[in-house]
């Protein structure tokens, strides 16, 4: 098994979140069919596939940002630790708080830079005082690679930030809720490639505390930035291994199509 | 002639020109119509025009400048010496107006008028049967301005009616000799459309000048009688007919803010709340029925929520919460107006919140529920604030016209100005005192009248000052996420 | 590389369960609970409103179209009548209301008589009070139409007194009759016994909706003839100016208009007119129409020209809209067959935008028909009793309007008029009601989605 052969090369070996048999209905649409993912501890996992291939509908499964679609099921397993996430008992909030998000586009809230990075820890009650709020985000924006460019200036409005800070913003947002894992939806495609190359770097720092599962059209990226790799075709899940091996060794023909350009 | 039988001669006339201006144009060409400039409608649509348009202009001019020239006349012949006092010329031209359309009915009726003018007794008893009442018998010189203002209402109704068919005819004529092959009849009959449409929309501005010009006209009227100081600064409102009258808009601001802020109280949250549970939690379903059923409330009239207010709302407030709690036996107070307003406002403010929060990027909400907020924190902490200046517009707009509404506080607030704090008093607003004053015979020189006018201005620069702050807050907040 | 967790509270929550809510979550999602609930209580509380209103207003209104009536035949009496007997109509025109009133009650005595009714303490010319004021008029004018009738015995339908209609529908009661001086409690019974012989009963009131006005003291006889006619009148009015005014200012804006300081002025201006207070057109209709241009006060054609201007603004703000929503490549394809921009516009864009335009305008004249606030101003209150002759003449005759009339009514002393007004709003929503169907089967119809 493949998964056998990267235990051997990556040293974190926790699995993080593992989904058996995952399906995805939009209505009578089957948009997710039979996927099998296992997401590994402090490791950057990437999501790649033509457009409309389902990988972020997948994404958005496994921190259930899809309820908030009403025509959308999810069936088949996504576990947690070896908790359920669909499971009933299961408070989606509680879950998100441990699985944090980063979108295609950069959102900041209309508020301060301060706020919109206490904005986390606010609402989960994560602090006890204003010290510590005020360590959370300076640790936060410092992981961010943002603290030098905007600690002058906490209290201005986090939309007056240019769009790759505003990204890093976003992620600092993010991670100020310590997640365990931190889900990106394509984070760079909204971005110049000078600020793609700060987030990247960013990427790669965050995977020393949290496991990263990163959705992208590039697959230069995927390259750069992840040590596994998922290729997603028509809702299907067709290959995960080693983003090397994916990429120099693809086993299943369709990978090596889109690989080299002819479906996309 | 009537104006109706003059319209249609003129329509006539203007049919008639389509007919012989596309004759004469598809003649001169001999039928070949690929000779012509344009096709051969627009020969005949330039004529007609050219013999309606200018005439129909110069009888809607004609009828609403005629009264200034008639009148100047009439009240020449008026004697002084015979004026009742205190009585002015000008407060005796409209007993001679009444009098002269009184006659204008009979006459219409096929009574004989001629024996009636020499006898005032006779000429009263008649009025009175025709249901124009007098309170005395018509002076002869009142008599003599009626025969005059009639004199000249018969010649000028006859002026009208040539100088229309005139220049009618003239407009056909014009358009007939104009007509040639290579006449560019297609440009000539859009740049007289478009001419037409140019007017169309200055009808919009000219409504703003009347509506300002009125106002300040006769406030100026009035403050030339009746000292500004007072008007603005006086707390009684006690408007005395026979002089001495006390006219302090402060009791009416009073009773409308307090009308205005009871409205909002209710309005507002439960509009806003509404809007929220709409936009964020109802299906698309109960959407589909819910929000079109809460815009029912803004589509009733609002005499419908003054008879409410007046047999529903006033007697309940007055028996379970006035009367038991001692604060007042009157079932028309500011509570109701208030109350029943409130209602009335709902769908203003959600309908308006409602799309403003919709306005509102769902990548905003995105990034607060992927944080794991619940709806109800993303909607309190990031929608909220993101939508505040637009649901502030909505809130001003809903103030304004919670002040500029007059059915509901004519019918349920009551007429008594006074500067209460007991919302199951009854009080009054601007609005009902300009209905009070301004209702039934209105003579325009006395103070007590013109107030009406003076309190028109202030309702109007203060809904106008409201709106154009919310358009503009409004606007800014479209700009922001467009 | 160990990481160390940003506080210690977040590194304690990883390690519990997801299965199991933290408090901290159980309160949040409480707030979230109790937020929903105040939503959805809102939602109730606007539509409770709702409710309350209608059922208020149909419960008062609905008694108002059915009416209690007397039918008896009636001896017309020549001696009375026509003291010349010669069917002349100067001497047929002496005989007042007062004395069919009394051939009126005569005939009602015999009626009584004749069915065997106890009279019980009523006296035989107390009947009189029983019937409408209305009703001896209205047998003089049948009688005055058509003379022959003279000296014969019809089969005549009277409207009961208000107050005998009211204690049918519950306004009256045999307490308050004792108290009321135009009704006994022994008239009320002795109606209950005509009841039962089948002299007097109930049923739907045409009269209502085609009857005029009536004075303070005859609620029974009070109708909606001349409110409807003068509304219909102004709405004339309003949809001949209005409609093209709106959609030639809409297309100039829209189409032609230069982008200038003056077009932002003409914008700005609708914008602002249709948020002016009804009233306010009120003041300018009376200080224009009126006073300046010296037409007649209540009559058709002013309130016609008042809502005009209202509704102006109403209807060009959905027509620049449906004419914005008609896509730039219809036109471009027009201009591109060499049509002029006139042409694009008649030809192409406004067939296109039509239903859009005729939705915003039935919706405008639905709100201008319920509009009262300016009608006050322009003398629109006075009481008419007589119909306005044709358009467009007619337009200058005075008459009443449906939403003024109901404002009169609510000024009358006489109960009865509550109910009679009421009864009017429901006439009003129903042509409401009416207008809007026309307006959404418009819009559901021809909706378009480019």
């Amino acid at each position: 098994m493949k998964d056998q052969r990267l235990e051997t090369r990556v040293d974190t070996q926790t699995i993080k979140i593992e989904a058996r048999k995952a399906q995805v209905y939009y209505g009578t649409n089957h948009a997710i069919i039979d996927v099998d993912v296992d997401i590994m501890d402090k490791t950057v996992t990437a999501f790649i596939g033509p457009s409309g291939c389902g990988k972020s509908t997948f994404l958005r499964c496994l921190n259930r940002m899809n309820d908030t679609i009403p025509s959308c099921r999810v069936e088949g397993s996504i576990t947690l630790e070896g908790e359920n996430i669909y499971d009933p008992r299961v408070d989606p909030v509680q879950l998100r708080a441990r699985i944090g998000m980063v979108f295609q586009k950069p959102n900041p809230f209309p508020k301060s830079i301060y706020d919109n990075v206490a904005y986390g820890p606010k609402i989960h009650g994560l602090t006890r005082n204003k010290a510590e709020l005020d360590e959370v985000v300076e640790t936060c924006l410092r992981k961010a690679a943002l603290w030098n460019e905007v600690k002058d200036r906490l209290q201005s409005p986090g939309t007056g930030l240019s769009g790759g800070q505003q990204q890093r913003l976003c992620i600092a947002r993010a991670i100020a809720t310590s997640p365990e894992v931190l889900l990106m939806d394509e984070p760079c495609s909204a971005l110049d490639p000078i600020a793609t190359a700060q987030v990247e770097e960013l990427i790669d720092e965050l995977r020393s505390q949290f496991s990263v599962v990163i959705v992208t059209h590039s697959m230069q990226q995927a390259a750069r930035v992840s040590q596994r790799t998922a290729f997603f075709h028509l809702g299907y899940l067709v290959e995960f291994g080693e983003t090397g091996q994916i990429f120099t060794n693809p086993k299943d023909p369709r990978t090596e199509s889109y690989i080299s350009g002819r479906i996309g | 002639m009537s104006i109706g039988l003059l319209s249609l001669i003129i329509l006539v006339l203007a049919a008639l020109g389509y007919v012989i201006g596309r004759r004469k144009a598809v003649g001169q060409v001999e039928g070949d119509i690929r000779k012509l400039h344009s096709l051969p409608p627009f020969y005949g649509r330039i004529t007609a025009l050219l013999t309606a348009v200018p005439a129909f202009f110069l009888i809607a001019a004609w009828l609403l400048a005629q009264p200034l020239f008639l009148e100047n006349k009439a009240i020449s012949l008026i004697d002084p010496a015979e004026l009742p006092a205190g009585k002015s010329a000008e407060l005796m031209m409209a007993d001679v107006r009444r009098v002269a359309a009184g006659l204008n009915m009979l006459e219409a009726r096929g009574d004989e008028v001629g024996p009636l003018l020499a006898s005032p007794t006779a000429l009263k008893t008649a009025l009175n049967g025709a249901g124009v009442v007098l309170e005395t018998e018509p002076t002869p010189s009142t008599l003599a301005a009626t025969a005059a203002l009639r004199d000249a209402g018969d010649t000028s109704r006859l002026a009208m009616t040539g100088a229309a068919l005139l220049l009618a005819l003239a407009g056909l004529a014009f358009g007939f000799s104009r007509i040639n092959p290579e006449y560019r009849a297609r440009n000539a009959t859009e740049q007289f459309a478009m001419w037409l449409l140019m007017t169309s929309s200055l009808i919009a501005v000219l409504t703003t000048v009347g509506i300002v010009g009125s106002l300040l006209f006769e406030s100026i009227h009035f403050f030339r009688l009746y000292p500004a100081s007072e008007f603005f600064f006086s707390t009684t409102w006690k408007p005395q007919f026979g002089g001495g009258s006390s006219l302090g808009i402060l009791p009416l601001l009073w009773g409308t803010l307090y009308v205005s802020v009871i409205a909002l109280v209710v309005a507002v949250p439960i509009g806003l709340m509404s809007a929220i549970y709409l936009a964020e939690y109802a299906s698309r379903s109960t959407r589909a029925w819910v929000k079109p059923a809460i815009e029912i409330l803004a589509g009733i009239p609002t005499i419908v929520y003054g008879l409410f207010a007046l047999i529903t709302v006033g007697p309940l407030l007055r028996d379970y919460f006035a009367s038991p709690l001692g604060l007042g036996t009157s079932s028309s107070s500011v509570m109701t107006a208030g109350l029943v307003m409130g209602i009335m406002v709902i769908p203003f403010v959600s309908s308006l919140s409602d799309d403003i929060i919709n306005a509102v990027p769902q990548s905003l909400r995105d990034g607060s529920l992927g944080l794991g907020a619940t709806p109800s924190e993303t909607i309190k902490q990031v929608v909220i604030p993101a939508a505040l200046p637009g649901i502030v517009g909505a809130v001003l707009l809903a103030a304004s016209r919670a002040i500029g509404e007059t059915m509901i506080v004519v019918l349920g607030a009551g007429a008594a100005a006074q500067l209460s704090m007991n919302p199951f008093e009854a009080m009054t607003t601007v609005t009902v005192k300009i209905v009070s004053q301004l209702t039934g015979d209105t003579e325009f020189a006395s103070p007590e009248t013109l107030v009406a006018f003076a309190l028109g201005l202030t309702l109007f620069c203060l809904t106008l000052a409201l709106n154009i702050i919310a358009l503009v807050i409004v606007r800014k907040y479209r700009e922001q996420y467009e | 590389m160990t990481a160390r967790p940003l506080n210690p509270r977040a590194a304690l929550d990883t390690r519990e369960s997801l299965l199991v809510q933290d408090p901290r979550t159980k309160a949040r999602n409480a707030t979230e609970k109790r937020f929903r609930a105040y939503g959805l209580t809102a939602i109730v509380v606007a539509l409770l409103a709702l409710v309350w209103l209608l059922v208020s207003i149909f419960g008062n209104g609905l008694p108002a179209f059915r009416q209690t009536f007397m039918t008896f035949p009636v001896t017309l009496d020549a001696a009375l009548l026509d003291k010349g007997g010669k069917r002349d109509p100067a001497d047929l025109a002496k005989a007042t209301t007062f004395t069919y009133g009394k051939v009126l009650a005569t005939s009602l005595g015999a009626e009584v008589t004749a069915k065997g009714i106890d009279l019980g303490a009523v006296q035989p010319k107390d009947l009189i009070k029983m019937i409408s004021e209305e009703s001896p008029a209205t047998l003089r004018n049948l009688v005055l139409a058509d003379p022959s009738l003279i000296g014969t015995t019809i089969d005549f339908t009277v409207l009961a007194s208000g107050r005998i209609d009211g204690y049918y529908k519950g306004r009256v009661t045999m307490e308050s009759a004792a108290l009321d001086k135009n009704i006994s409690p022994d008239q009320l019974a002795l109606a209950d016994r005509l009841k039962t012989a089948g002299v007097l009963g109930m049923k739907f009131n045409a009269g209502f909706l085609t009857m005029p006005d009536a004075s303070d003291k005859r609620p029974e006889a009070a109708g909606l003839g001349v409110a409807i006619v003068g509304s219909l009148y102004m709405m004339f009015v309003v949809l001949i100016l209005a409609l093209p005014i709106g959609v030639a200012t809409s297309v100039y804006l829209e189409e032609f208009a230069p982008q200038n300081k003056f077009t932002d002025l003409i914008e700005v201006n609708i914008a602002n007119l249709a948020a002016v207070p009804s009233i306010v057109y009120g003041i300018l209709g009376l200080a224009i129409f009126i006073n300046f241009a010296g037409l007649p006060q209540s009559a058709p054609i002013v309130g016609g020209l008042v809502l005009t201007l209202m509704t102006l603004p109403r209807i060009i703000i959905p027509t620049r809209a449906a004419l914005k929503a008609v896509p730039p490549s219809i036109r471009d394809a027009a201009l591109g067959v060499g049509a002029s921009r006139l042409q694009t516009i008649t030809h192409h864009v406004l067939p296109l935008a039509m239903p859009g335009i005729l939705t915003g305008t039935i919706i405008g004249l639905a709100q201008a028909l319920g509009e009262t606030a300016p009608l006050l101003l322009i003398g629109m209150v006075a009481f008419v009793r007589d119909f306005p002759g044709a358009p467009p003449d007619g337009l200058f005759d005075p008459a009443a309007a449906l939403p003024v009339q109901i404002y009169n009514w609510t000024q009358r002393g006489d109960p009865g008029f509550v109910e009679r007004a009421s009864g009017a709003i429901i006439v009003l929503l129903v042509f409401l009601i009416a207008m809007n169907a026309v307006a959404i089967y418009f819009r559901r119809k021809f909706e378009r989605r480019w």
